[in-house]
């Protein structure tokens, strides 16, 4: 159970952490709180798994990766098997079922942009099934704030 | 931006840090240590990297399913692609929505070109925050849909290698 304080905290904290020497110095005081009260809270809240992260989001892209979400319309009478086909890609990064037609999708997450194409052939081939490759054109992006 | 534009030192910064920041007074400082730098240095280095956008934030970042946020929606939407620009942005911005993306079509199979992460405390919300999405994009949207996902068939973190 979340407490006032603990809400404040992660609403607070993710909006943004600063790049200063004491950061949770820097912080606390808007919370009311010092600056071991705010660590404290802060790796309670981590180890309980309210926050799945805490610290620099990378831009995967901006690293040099190459990523993709892809769809594929799998039988139902084939979707086991063609599931441990998938997920035995190790570029096949996520991969969630989902109730549509397109019933498998899966983000593939490559070194170099080039192999993008060449493993969706293999799984196409190792499948049989053709594969949507849905690529991020444009990204409409804002930091999420939910409401804590 | 190209990863091209990270020397050595940052990439070792990256890996370092991408799983998360030491939860302590000085954690630019436990970071520096680990690579035999000068906190001064990483702390100037990060700064680099937020200012061009490979560091998107440096933040907390709750669990949806630890704050109630529960059901989850991907919407996908057929929108005149020259109302795009415009209506893309007032999507992504909308607080229940975590993700928004421009995609290419794929027709026949596949006539969506804006896929957008609902997300909400119940199903019946995240319906409602659909609604929402079809109100604003009016009649620049010629047809949508929610795709629920119903099994993690396998999920691992995306991760710098080597």
């Amino acid at each position: 159970m979340l407490s006032d304080t603990d809400r404040r905290v992660i609403d607070v904290l993710q909006t943004g952490f600063p790049i200063v020497a004491r950061p949770f110095a820097a912080v606390a005081p808007k919370l009311g709180m010092g600056e071991d009260e705010l660590i404290a809270t802060v790796t309670r809240l981590r180890e309980d798994g309210v926050l799945s992260r805490f610290g620099p989001m990378y831009d995967a892209e901006a690293l040099g990766g190459a990523f993709t979400l892809c769809a594929m319309a799998v039988p139902e009478e084939r979707f086991a098997a063609v599931t441990e086909t998938v997920n035995a890609f190790p570029e096949v990064a996520h991969n969630y079922r989902r109730a549509h037609r397109f019933n498998m999708w899966f983000v593939l997450a490559t070194e170099r942009p080039a192999a993008i194409a060449a493993t969706i052939a293999r799984i196409e081939a190792a499948t049989g099934l053709p594969v949507l490759d849905l690529p991020k054109l444009e990204e409409y992006f804002l930091a999420l704030r939910l409401q804590a | 931006m190209t990863a091209s534009a990270l020397d050595a030192t940052d990439r070792a910064i990256v890996r370092a840090t991408q799983a998360g920041l030491p939860l302590c007074r000085e954690p630019y400082q436990v970071v520096a240590e680990q690579l035999g730098l000068a906190a001064t240095d990483v702390m100037e280095r990060m700064r680099r990297m937020l200012e061009r956008g490979v560091i998107r934030r440096i933040a907390a970042v709750p669990n949806h399913y630890a704050l109630g946020y529960t059901a989850n929606g991907m919407s996908v939407w057929d929108v005149e692609d020259a109302r795009l620009a415009e209506l893309g942005p007032a999507v992504g911005a909308l607080p229940s929505v975590s993700h928004c993306y421009r995609r290419p079509r794929r027709p026949p199979d596949w006539p969506y070109n804006l896929f957008a992460m609902v997300h909400g405390h119940s199903r019946d919300e995240v319906e409602a925050e659909v609604a929402r999405i079809a109100a604003l994009l009016g009649p620049a949207c010629r047809a949508h849909e929610v795709l629920y996902s119903t099994a993690i068939l396998k999920k691992t973190g995306l991760r710098l290698g080597g």
